[in-house]
């Protein structure tokens, strides 16, 4: 089974098409909970096999990006998330959930504030970490993304980075740095891969539609007389979790 | 005990160093802290655990206390805000300690922001210099010299204490011969030592019906939350009297006879065909989208307060019009965000003052630019909502007064479900026995029109009537709980949007849905004690919501709102007793006939008069490539038009703003391979439908100084034929209208209102497109002193903005500008003429029409409509889109001018430039008849721009990005 908790609540905003992404993947069921209904019953998470902390604002970066909303999980649901990835289940951690991730440690490093200074939304072409073996990236070549952010300037210790690097951690890398991350990185991964966070939008990358040359790409398919496909290389991303979960947790029941 | 913690980021990632990089040379940054002072009574213990919550140590330090003063510096920096503003780092660290430590803390925690400088120069300079950093109307700074600072006064230093003295309310001697009725109408209630609160902007004809009213029908004086509340009720800005009032021979008021009924007639016929559900009555005009859902559209100004406190301005600007959506019928959910602002051009330099004094300095031009922009980014970001589109135009008309535009389209279902039936969302009703529930934001000071802030022990001057800092987070989380969930469960009956005068005009406008409320100020929550009766009525704190809810659904309707932690409180209930009535304190302090104050207010008969006619050599001085300062060489004055202002790129506010959020976007509002600007954007608000909504706009300032009718029918045509070019039909466009005029009470700036709203009539007649919703402000003008302490008056051109919202039955078959390949044939549709020349609907609509037929037969590969810069900088555009060239032979443009220049530069409205495949040439003008239609050249995969005219080579440009992102490249650098 493949199912889905995405979280909400406090100024994340990205919940609604991330429960669209997961859905087109083929997920057998997407909910999206605010975070104080999951507080309040903790056992939901046990019906889930993927966990996502979507992008977003979340207590509009108040005390720097990330943090507040990490304290949240810290001071309430960490135990069971800690449960969760024992459980050989998947954590995605988008733009904000990025941040939230490394937060709580469970991801590596850390966000900083764009070196510009700026916020800033623009599509990015990325590298793949060719050895990075998450159950996330089966099969994803190089890959163009949107980002949109404030702080996504990836910073770690010299020594937690080469331990990132004997680890194949690293999952994507900018092609062109847009904010000053260290050795150009945008997104790594934990626990053997199956943790993963990324300052750029996959969930924003599905449709034909959302890549910003579709018109000029349909016009050169139309030339050669083809046809337009319905969706983007990054729903792969999200198919990949799915099928993982599907075939990993096939007959699993955990008891709530 | 309190304790002090102070983070700064590691010093490498200090991004603070840019701000002040004009001072490198003499400012010597050491270190930017966010300061927390706490003061929530926790022991020792406590205060160690609870650094953790706010230091993440991989990129930041922590320092406590006074540990900050550790580091070799000269003068530490301290800015914090002033009493009563919104501080919403201290509001989230609250939250913070309290969920840690899972109690509720009693006390407060401040924020503030410190710098530790090196410098040789002294503590006046040093303001000087930190003058960009901060804003006097809502912060204040404090400048410590090292030695200055001791352990005791840096704790102290961001204290804000406000005290908690109020009154009830107060009589007002109503009575009064005309002379006194004046002076209480523009000046205020007199205070008690003499001092009058503030205008309450009305004149003799409405104080004497007042004065009739309460004597005569009340027998009795008015207290002052009433006169206060008539006030706002009665405003312009509310009742928009200008529009509603009888001119001239338009006996029903311009609003009544030119746009209302321009909509009405459009409807009727349009009959099967008409797409409006609700238009005008509502926060928002709603039209249907699919069958699932309708959108809703609406386009607010902020322009006076984003002169004074531009980032605030803004902010509570973009999240207002948010609202509007979320308070939209039963609650529509905000799915893009537009923007529009008209500023000075920040190269200017030359200061204006509002007193004779020199001594209130207004913000230069760029302060402003900068500020909005920022301010429209924090908003929208922050709110999860994508800000698609927008605009930028400069003209030193601005100077005094910026515009700043800010429009939201909401999605609604058109039916939610109730016990027993579908209810159709875009209608509405508070029922007498409702509760009457506000939410969101706690009621402050904030936006009281010009009261003074006599409770605030500092001495600043009336700092919370400033405007508010919004606080999109509070909102995001309102709007989750309402359209996300309490909507669709039926549980209130009747919502609105707290904006302008505050729960005084929410309160009193939905009770006439039920016909009377019944209102106890004291359930109000406050941000700070020591508000008056009057000041909690009328104060226009952000964030703030008004639902009418039946009494068995409170509870739930209360459990959802604590979930997301919004605050709502029951201040009342609606009735039916045709009154509207206010107790505080035990005491009746407002009891009025709801018809009195809704309708009381007499008719005034406005008379125009036509101005003298302005010499304008030509109408093409009008026009961008008019307004420069020329040369005799063409390509330099291209080069020059395309670096312009008004022409080139604003890609440097569109990368800041988040325009993908929600996964919406079809159409970005950057488009091709190098990213150009388009003046439309389109998004898909429902991913399970095809369907699409396409919105634009135009503007034409400058045309107003040679006539405001043609003015008008150029927004109209330009904003109406972006949406076509990119393909959709005219029978699937509306249209909203944003006056912002100046001196409207002058019998000349009438005339033009008078003009300019005619053609909106014929116009939006003539093309079949209603008005949907609309918004005005009068008076933009700046009256003050140069920096010679002369008098200077100035006035904006008056500007009517047109949006245009359409909707597109296939998101995939949108066209965009860029040209897609070499060899393909570039048309113009549509008549080249002078600029300015008379906007023909008839002729426009038909080959409108036509054009929709090519884009049906897949004809059309790219397109744009011809607007400012004409033809020349229309191709220039979609080259440089393309990545491509063009090859363009004048001899083959169809038109009745003779001069080349004028050709390439008029900004006549009525032309669409588009490119098809050699091979559908046949089909393609098989569409058309001959002359509307030119084809004047072809794509080059050359990337140069050649324009040439009787074998004369007339323009040879490299279409490459320099000139045109030029400005936009340097602002955040020079």
């Amino acid at each position: 089974m493949a199912k889905v908790l995405i979280l909400s609540g406090f100024g994340i905003n990205c919940e609604e098409e991330s429960k669209y992404a997961f859905e087109i993947a083929g997920a057998n069921q997407v909910d999206i909970y605010h975070i104080n209904d999951l507080i309040k019953d903790k056992s939901i998470l046990n019906n889930y096999e993927i966990l996502c902390f979507p992008g977003g604002f979340s207590f509009g970066d108040d005390l720097g990006s990330g943090k507040a909303f990490a304290n949240i999980v810290r001071n309430n649901l960490l135990d069971e998330i800690e449960k969760f990835i024992e459980q050989k289940k998947l954590i995605i951690g988008i733009c904000n959930g990025f941040q939230v991730l490394t937060n709580l440690n469970l991801l590596p490093g850390a966000l900083a504030h764009n070196e510009s200074g700026l916020y800033i939304d623009k599509w990015v072409k990325l590298k793949i970490n060719p050895e990075n073996n998450s159950p996330w990236l089966s099969g994803i070549s190089d890959i163009e993304l949107p980002i949109a952010h404030g702080e996504g300037n990836y910073q770690i210790s010299e020594e937690a980075l080469n331990s990132l690097k004997t680890n194949h951690q690293i999952a994507f890398e900018y092609k062109e740095n847009p904010n000053g991350s260290l050795e150009n990185i945008a997104s790594v991964c934990s626990y053997e891969g199956r943790v993963i966070g990324m300052m750029p939008h996959p969930e924003r990358a599905i449709f034909f539609n959302q890549d910003p040359l579709w018109t000029l790409k349909k016009d050169q398919l139309k030339r050669q007389s083809k046809d337009v496909p319905e969706y983007l290389p990054a729903i792969n991303i999200f198919k990949n979790a799915v099928n993982y979960c599907k075939h990993k947790f096939e007959n699993i029941h955990i008891a709530p | 005990m309190s304790i002090r913690l102070s983070i700064a980021p590691k010093q490498a990632l200090d991004i603070n160093k840019s701000k002040l990089a004009a001072y490198k040379n003499t400012i010597d940054l050491i270190k930017t802290f966010n300061s927390f002072s706490i003061d929530l009574k926790l022991n020792s213990e406590e205060e160690k655990n609870i650094e953790k919550l706010f230091l993440n140590s991989q990129i930041e330090e922590l320092k406590v206390d006074e540990n900050i003063t550790d580091y070799e510096f000269d003068y530490l920096i301290e800015i914090s805000f002033l009493p009563g503003v919104t501080d919403n780092q201290a509001k989230t660290a609250k939250k913070s300690i309290n969920q840690y430590l899972k109690r509720n803390c009693d006390g407060e925690v401040f924020s503030s922001k410190i710098y530790l400088i090196k410098t040789p120069i002294q503590k006046e300079e040093i303001l000087e210099s930190f003058s960009s950093l901060y804003n006097p109307l809502i912060e204040k700074i404090n400048i410590l010299s090292k030695p200055e600072l001791s352990p005791e006064n840096f704790k102290n230093l961001a204290y804000v204490k406000l005290n908690s003295e109020k009154t009830s309310f107060s009589e007002v001697d109503i009575n009064l011969s005309d002379e006194d009725l004046i002076t209480l109408g523009k000046f205020g209630i007199a205070n008690e030592d003499g001092s009058r609160r503030g205008p309450l902007a009305l004149d003799l004809d409405y104080m004497k019906v007042i004065k009739d009213y309460f004597l005569n029908t009340e027998k009795r004086n008015p207290t002052d939350i009433e006169l206060e509340a008539i006030a706002q009720t009665w405003s312009e800005h509310c009742k928009h009297t200008i529009f509603a009032d009888p001119i001239d021979e338009v006996k029903d008021g311009l609003y009544k006879a030119y746009i209302k009924n321009a909509t009405n007639e459009i409807r009727k016929t349009k009959a099967a065909k008409d797409f409006c559900f609700s238009v005008f009555s509502d926060n928002a005009g709603i039209i249907e989208f699919n069958d699932e859902y309708n959108i809703c559209h609406k386009v607010e100004t902020h322009n006076s307060p984003s002169a004074l406190d531009p980032f605030g301005g803004a902010i509570t600007g973009i999240v207002g019009v948010n609202r509007d959506a979320i308070g939209c019928g039963l609650g529509a959910k905000p799915v893009a965000n537009t923007f529009g602002f008209c500023f000075a051009d920040p190269e200017d330099k030359d200061p204006l003052y509002r007193d004779k004094d020199l001594k209130q300095k207004m913000l230069s031009p760029r302060r402003i630019m900068e500020g909005v922009i920022e301010g429209v980014n924090v908003g929208g970001n922050c709110s999860g909502i994508p800000t698609v589109e927008g605009f930028t135009y400069f003209d030193s008309g601005f100077k005094g007064k910026p515009l700043v535009f800010v429009g939201t389209l909401g999605l609604i279902p058109k039916t939610i479900k109730s016990e027993n039936s579908e209810l159709k969302t875009e209608e509405k009703s508070a029922k007498p026995g409702d509760y009457i529930v506000v939410l969101g934001g706690r009621t402050g000071l904030d936006g009281i029109h010009g009261a003074t802030f006599s409770s605030v022990e500092m001495d600043e001057s009336s700092p919370a009537t400033a405007v508010q800092i919004g606080d999109p987070i509070t909102q995001k989380k309102l709007s989750d709980a309402i359209v996300k969930e309490a909507r669709d469960l039926n549980l209130y009956n009747s919502i609105t949007d707290c904006g302008a005068g505050g729960i005084s005009c929410s309160i009193a406008e939905m009770a006439r849905e039920s016909n009377g409320c019944r209102v106890n100020l004291n359930k109000v929550p406050l941000k700070y004690t020591g508000l008056s009766a009057w000041q909690v009525w009328i104060s226009e704190s952000q964030e703030r919501m008004t639902l009418s809810v039946a009494p068995e659904k409170w509870s739930q309707l209360n459990e959802i709102m604590q979930k997301h932690d919004v605050e709502a409180t029951v201040v009342g209930e609606f009735t039916n007793s045709g009154r509207c009535l206010v107790y505080h304190d035990e005491n009746e302090v407002l009891n009025l006939d709801l018809q009195f104050l809704h309708n009381g207010l007499p008719k005034r008969d406005l008379v125009s008069k036509k101005p003298k006619d302005l010499n304008i050599e030509s109408t093409e001085s009008l026009s961008e490539y008019g307004k420069l300062k020329k040369g005799n060489d063409l390509s330099t004055n291209f080069k020059k038009l395309i670096s312009s202002l008004n022409i080139s790129s604003h890609e440097y506010i569109n990368e800041q703003y988040d325009y993908e959020v929600q996964s919406n976007s079809v159409i970005k509002p950057l488009q091709g391979i190098n990213k150009v600007n388009g003046e439309f954007a389109i998004v898909r608000p429902d991913l399970k439908s095809n369907k699409a909504v396409a919105l634009s706009h135009a503007l034409y300032p400058s045309y107003s100084d040679y006539d405001s009718y043609r003015m008008a029918a150029a927004s109209i045509d330009s904003a109406i034929r972006n949406l076509i070019a990119t393909g959709v039909s005219i029978e699937n466009i509306a249209l909203l209208d944003n006056f912002c005029w100046c001196s409207a009470n002058k019998p000349e700036r009438l005339y033009q209102l008078k003009e300019a709203a005619r053609a909106c009539y014929d116009y939006a007649v003539g093309y079949g497109t209603p008005y949907i919703s609309g918004k005005d402000s009068m008076f933009n003008d700046f009256k003050g002193y140069n920096s010679a302490a002369e008098a200077v008056k100035i006035s904006i051109d008056p500007t009517l903005l047109i949006s245009s919202v359409g909707v597109l039955e296939n998101a995939l078959d949108a066209i965009s500008i860029d040209f897609k390949a070499k060899d393909d044939l570039i048309y113009v549709l549509g008549s080249t003429e002078s600029t300015l020349a008379e906007v023909n609907a008839k002729a426009n609509k038909k080959i409108y029409e036509l054009y929709h037929q090519a884009v049906k037969e897949n004809l059309i590969n790219s397109a744009i409509a011809v607007t400012k810069g004409g033809l020349a900088a229309s191709v220039y555009k979609m080259s440089l889109a393309g990545d491509l060239g063009a090859e363009i032979n004048l001899n083959n443009l169809k038109t009745n001018l003779s001069d080349d220049e004028t050709k390439l530069f008029s900004e006549s409205q009525g032309r669409i430039v588009f490119t098809v495949k050699p091979e559908f040439k046949e089909q393609l003008e098989a569409v058309f008849s001959n002359d509307e239609l030119s084809c004047i050249g072809k794509v080059s995969s050359e990337k140069n721009l050649k324009i040439d005219s009787n074998n004369t080579k007339l323009l040879n440009i490299e279409v490459k990005d320099t000139e045109y992102k030029k400005f936009s490249k340097g602002f955040y650098n020079g």
